[in-house]
């Protein structure tokens, strides 16, 4: 029987290290296992969400568990990976909290590190032969 | 483009989170489809449902 479209045979990978990669380049774990069409979808798809929340205000979090909320917003916002780094070496995620979309700006700058981590779970499942 | 309309960006976020999802959790992409389409359905007709059940509430 034919392999699904955009899957491959998952070459043998460390599956921690296809996390690792998963983490860094959203999407990389899957592009590594061969899962092409989800590998790009999430390299295109979760950075331009990351992207798209700054542009409209969002902060990206500080390490502050003072306010637990805070902290836990940043090890979201960090789950995306480098985007993340980029984004602070490139001086953006300041917010703007009177801005009318601030709120709205976290929100989607948060789900998208949310949604990387997930990835890399997914990817860790392949990895395993789970999936 | 207006980035300050609210349904828009609802929109907007319910068309990135359904797609990752349906990415991730199907394979086929006619699978992927419609499993997307149903969650991006559910989402926006959630909130907008919910956004008319807390209309009278005075916040």
């Amino acid at each position: 029987m034919p392999a699904p479209s955009g899957r491959s045979a998952a070459p043998a990978a460390n599956p921690y290290l296809v996390c690792a990669a998963a983490w860094v380049v959203p999407g990389g774990g899957h592009l590594w296992l061969g899962r092409y069409q989800k590998g790009l979808t999430l390299l295109v798809l979760l950075p331009l969400m990351f992207g798209f929340g700054l542009w409209i205000q969002g902060r990206i979090f500080p390490f502050q568990f003072a306010d637990l909320l805070v902290g836990l917003a940043a090890i979201a916002d960090l789950g995306i990976g480098l985007p993340y780094f980029i984004a602070k070496l490139g001086g953006a995620g300041a917010g703007n909290v009177i801005a009318i979309t601030y709120e709205y700006g976290n929100t989607y700058v948060i789900v998208a590190g949310l949604l990387n981590m997930l990835a890399v779970l997914d990817a860790f499942d392949i990895a395993l032969g789970r999936k | 483009m207006d980035t300050t309309s609210h349904l828009g960006l609802l929109l907007i976020f319910s068309a990135f989170v359904s797609t990752a999802f349906a990415v991730l959790a199907r394979d086929e992409p006619r699978e992927q489809m419609k499993f997307g389409a149903r969650l991006f359905g559910t989402f926006v007709g959630s909130a907008l449902l919910l956004g008319w059940l807390l209309y009278p509430l005075p916040l």
